[in-house]
């Protein structure tokens, strides 16, 4: 891949990325959330187009249209999420999609026998009759690799194919992925944990900002190289910290559990103080938000408000209390995007707005359009659709709500993804002036910079549980962060 | 894009206006009008013509229909006039004939004959011959009303017909677009009809025997529409509850009130014995029937309830994104639980609505409505995607399905053709859906 270039509206995913894989090699993808490692492998399985730059193949150039494009030149994509169908057993799903074409009269017998063939060639004892939905993580997995070397991938890309395993199904997806390299085929592994890449990789390709920062071969490359070129930006005037009164404890919780994203957390946010929660995605932040928000329910522990306990059933309760969520995916989470701008804002708001249910349509539209003027949120008007507006503003337009609802525990789960520097810093200012109002906010997000730039004390997560504080914010580099992240 | 979206909004509605243009073009005939109007516009021509005070009359007119009312509206309309009736014959040919005769004999001087459309045809047949027996038919005059061309379509009788007709599925549907615009669907307001229709009669009968008062009446009528409510508060409780798919939900419940409306009435039809029952369904105020005037009224409270209440927004956020609406505080289960029961609601009283109608609660009524309705949600603009949706496109859907079926039975389509159309119109109204989603 070359000088391959990306753009989604209002974001340039990808600049001139080059990416070389050569045969019977393991290349680690490596970089932060967000740094657009998601988008080029999509590229490679056909889920996206490059607007510019080009694939070859063996030197020669290929278009890869759609997933049939990519498997047929030869590469396979397994992505976190398994494309297995759970009904059907474990020979169907390898050959999935290849019936077609073939001439046999009794295909089930010789795709029983390929499947045998395969797992043996893997070192997997499955019996190729057994329904996905019965098979474990790592066997699926294992039936998602039989499936692409059936389809004679040349090329194998791995997402994350080790989040969800346990350290001893992921010694046996290294010794997998060895017997691959010597049968010729690359791999690209992309992977959060370090010491993987250390063991499974030759050689590693960095990503920052969707920019390519440099391939390094394992060799003689040390987890702090690796660190610094992950996240290696230097922070400069893009965060207006400014300091306040830090008061008494506002929210609490202790011994917060819920499966294994939510492991024992416990943690404080006082008045006039801006918490960071940070770890890598899946380290659980999002999770401990929802459960302070009343959005799920924990399976143990207390939630603490001003001293007393507090008893949080659903979103209404938590939002009654004067807690709010700014939801990681506004998109789906945070906005109606079929309604309008005033519908949006007035959702949570309407008991302030309404008497017996009747809403005071005015009273309404001034407010949102008062905090649309404070905000500088960019709209034709409060009829315009959600959809239509740009991401920063739709962010505006769920702050809006929220701060309309004067709520005095702010949970902002990646405030600012997605969104252009201008209206990160309108954002960073208006958590200024929050805190000086003496709210207290928690703020997850994956950015460092912003972490450190904007927190007065740091939490670091990693695999559910909380494993590490900063309160020397101000001395604190991302490489601390990140030595706490990856565990 | 202006364009679009007006045609987007307003589409349908033209659809409507279309349509109705179309019926009134093929339609269009030779009206003779009759009534307290005609009559009135008659005896001005007379009038203009000077007649003697006291001149003799004679009203003929063809037995049937309104015949009897015009007839009279005519001679009370020449007394006032200063005319002397002779006669009010409301008859046939044959009895056209003899009064003739009869007044000739008399030897009276007939100057007028005020007749309709038929027996004036009659008159200027017969008279010349019968005036050579009778020398004093030879001066009478015959005044008829004067046509005009007018679609029988946009006859104001056809066109209260059509809203009558709507009446019941409308109502409904108020019900159902609300759940079609929480991304739910309702397939048990069909048995519903049924099941409150029987439920309404077995009441009126259990509590007031062979003679039920109108308290009995509202009695048994209130039970219908509760029992309904009741089930439409079950079926929301098991979709909020349990997560099962509102289509199967409400297809089971559909199969359980159909069957339960047989077992309860023993398979016949339940006869309420006090012809005052028949008040809603048949019954007028201020010249509109009362079914219509309800739909008015209900329309009117929806529109409201969907545009200008909190429950309204709720319904609307729901549909449009479930998680969002949660995480925005908004009850999504009791919003759920609310619409079905309402829908459970509207279904009883479009039950008692029918039972009214023909003063009987039965098993058999509703029959495959729920189709009908969600046609009409459907064809009105409702995206079944959830979120979007107009309560007044509700009405316009239920218009252009009652028009099409008025239409079609005006020009004779048959029955089977009907229904071809029917979804012909459906299936358009959906692909036009699509691409509304589309252009977003």
């Amino acid at each position: 891949m070359s000088g391959i270039h990306k753009r989604f509206p209002g974001v340039h995913a990808l600049k001139d990325v080059d990416l070389e894989l050569h045969t019977g090699e393991c290349l680690a993808l490596l970089g932060e959330n967000g740094a657009g490692k998601s988008t080029l492998i999509k590229m490679l399985g056909g889920a996206h187009l490059p607007d510019e730059g080009t694939i070859s193949f063996n030197g020669n150039p290929i278009q890869i249209h759609g997933p049939q494009d990519a498997l047929a030149a030869g590469i396979a994509v397994i992505y976190q999420e398994f494309n297995l169908v759970p009904w059907l057993s474990a020979r169907e799903n390898i050959f999935l999609g290849q019936e077609p074409g073939r001439v046999c009269i009794l295909p089930a017998k010789r795709e029983r026998e390929r499947a045998v063939e395969l797992f043996k060639q893997l070192g997997a004892d499955i019996d190729p009759a057994t329904l996905c939905c019965d098979l474990t993580v790592a066997e699926q997995q294992i039936v998602e690799i039989a499936k692409a070397l059936a389809a004679d991938a040349r090329i194998l890309v791995m997402d994350e194919p080790s989040a969800a395993l346990s350290p001893r199904e992921v010694d046996g997806l290294f010794r997998v992925i060895d017997g691959l390299k010597e049968r010729g085929i690359g791999i690209i592994y992309i992977s959060h944990r370090l010491d993987e890449i250390f063991t499974v990789a030759d050689r590693v390709t960095f990503l920052r900002d969707g920019a390519h920062v440099g391939t390094r071969p394992i060799v003689g490359l040390t987890r702090g190289d690796m660190i610094e070129l992950m996240v290696g930006r230097s922070i400069d005037q893009e965060y207006p910290k400014e300091i306040t009164e830090i008061g008494d404890v506002r929210i609490a919780c202790k011994g917060l559990n819920r499966g294994k994203k939510v492991q024992d957390v416990s943690l404080e946010v006082r008045r006039g103080e801006i918490v960071g929660l940070t770890g890598l995605v899946g380290s659980g932040r999002t999770e401990t938000a929802r459960i302070l928000f009343g959005a799920d329910r924990p399976e143990s522990g207390t939630i603490m408000m001003n001293g007393s306990e507090l008893q949080i059933r659903n979103p209404r309760d938590a939002i009654a209390t004067g807690i709010c969520l700014l939801t990681e995916d506004r998109k789906s989470q945070g906005l109606v995007l079929g309604q309008t701008v005033l519908e949006n804002f007035g959702l949570p708001n309407l008991k302030s707005f309404s008497r017996f249910s009747w809403i005071d349509l005015g009273r309404e539209r001034s407010s949102i359009e008062d905090h649309g003027r404070q905000l500088q949120i960019k709209m034709t008007g409060p009829d315009q659709v959600a959809a239509t507006l740009s991401g920063g503003n739709q962010q505006k337009v769920v702050l809006a709500k929220w701060l309309e609802r004067n709520a005095e525990v702010l949970l902002f789960d990646e405030p600012t993804r997605g969104i252009d520097v201008g209206a990160k810093y309108e954002i960073y200012q208006l958590m200024n002036r929050l805190v000086a109002k003496g709210k207290a906010i928690l703020m997850i997000s994956s950015e460092l910079p912003e972490v450190l730039g904007m927190s007065d004390r740091i939490v670091v997560m990693h695999e559910g549980r909380i494993k590490g504080e900063i309160t020397d914010v101000p001395n604190a580099t991302q490489q601390d962060i990140m030595k706490i992240a990856v565990g | 894009m202006n364009l679009k979206k007006t045609l987007s909004d307003y589409g349908t509605i033209l659809v409507l206006i279309l349509l109705g243009l179309g019926f009134s073009i093929v339609t269009i005939e030779e009206q003779w009008p009759t009534g307290n109007k005609a009559a009135k516009s008659l005896l001005q021509d007379v009038i203009s013509t000077r007649p003697a005070n006291g001149s003799n009359v004679l009203v003929l007119v063809r037995q049937g229909g309104d015949g009897k009312a015009f007839a009279d509206a005519l001679a009370s309309e020449s007394v006032a006039a200063g005319l002397n009736v002779l006669q009010i014959a409301v008859t046939q040919p044959v009895g056209a004939r003899k009064a003739l005769i009869s007044i000739g004999q008399s030897g009276n001087s007939l100057p007028f004959i005020f007749a309709d459309r038929h027996m004036a045809n009659f008159c200027n047949e017969q008279l010349p011959r019968l005036s050579t027996q009778h020398p004093s038919l030879s001066t009478a005059r015959v005044f008829t009303p004067s046509s005009h061309k007018w679609p029988n379509f946009l006859k104001k009788e056809n066109l209260l017909n059509i809203l009558k007709q709507i009446s019941v599925v409308a109502i409904i549907a108020i019900g159902m677009t609300m759940i079609i615009i929480t991304a739910g669907i309702d397939l048990s307001v069909g048995s519903l009809i049924a099941f409150s229709g029987v439920i309404t009669a077995l009441v009126i009968q259990s509590v007031g025997g062979g003679t039920p008062t109108t308290t009995h009446l509202f009695l048994g009528a209130f039970s219908g529409i509760i029992a309904c409510g009741l089930i439409g508060m079950f079926t929301g409780g098991m979709v909020t509850a349990f997560g099962i798919p509102a289509f199967i939900v409400t297809l089971g419940v559909m199969f359980v009130a159909r069957g339960m409306s047989f077992i309860l009435a023993d398979s016949d039809p339940v006869l309420v014995a006090n012809p005052d029952f028949g008040w809603l369904g048949r019954g007028e105020l201020l010249g509109l029937p009362n079914t219509v005037l309800l739909m008015a009224l209900l329309f009117i409270l929806a529109h409201l309830l969907m545009t200008r209440t909190s429950v309204g927004r709720y319904i609307y956020a729901v549909g449009g994104n479930p998680e969002a609406a949660r995480l925005s505080g908004v009850p999504v289960k009791w919003v759920l639980v609310f619409v079905y029961t309402l829908c459970g609601v509207l279904a009883g009283l479009g039950g008692v609505m029918e039972a009214s109608l023909h003063v009987t609660g039965d098993p058999k009524a509703g029959n495959m409505l729920e189709l009908q309705v969600i046609a009409a949600v459907v064809v009105g603009g409702t995206s079944l995607a959830g979120g979007q949706g107009r309560i007044f496109g509700t009405l316009v859907g239920a218009l252009i399905i009652g028009v099409i079926r008025n239409g079609m039975n005006l020009t004779g389509v048959e029955a089977h053709m009907q229904s071809v159309v029917y979804g012909v119109v459906i299936l358009i109204a959906v692909l036009v859906d699509r691409l509304k989603a589309k252009i977003r």
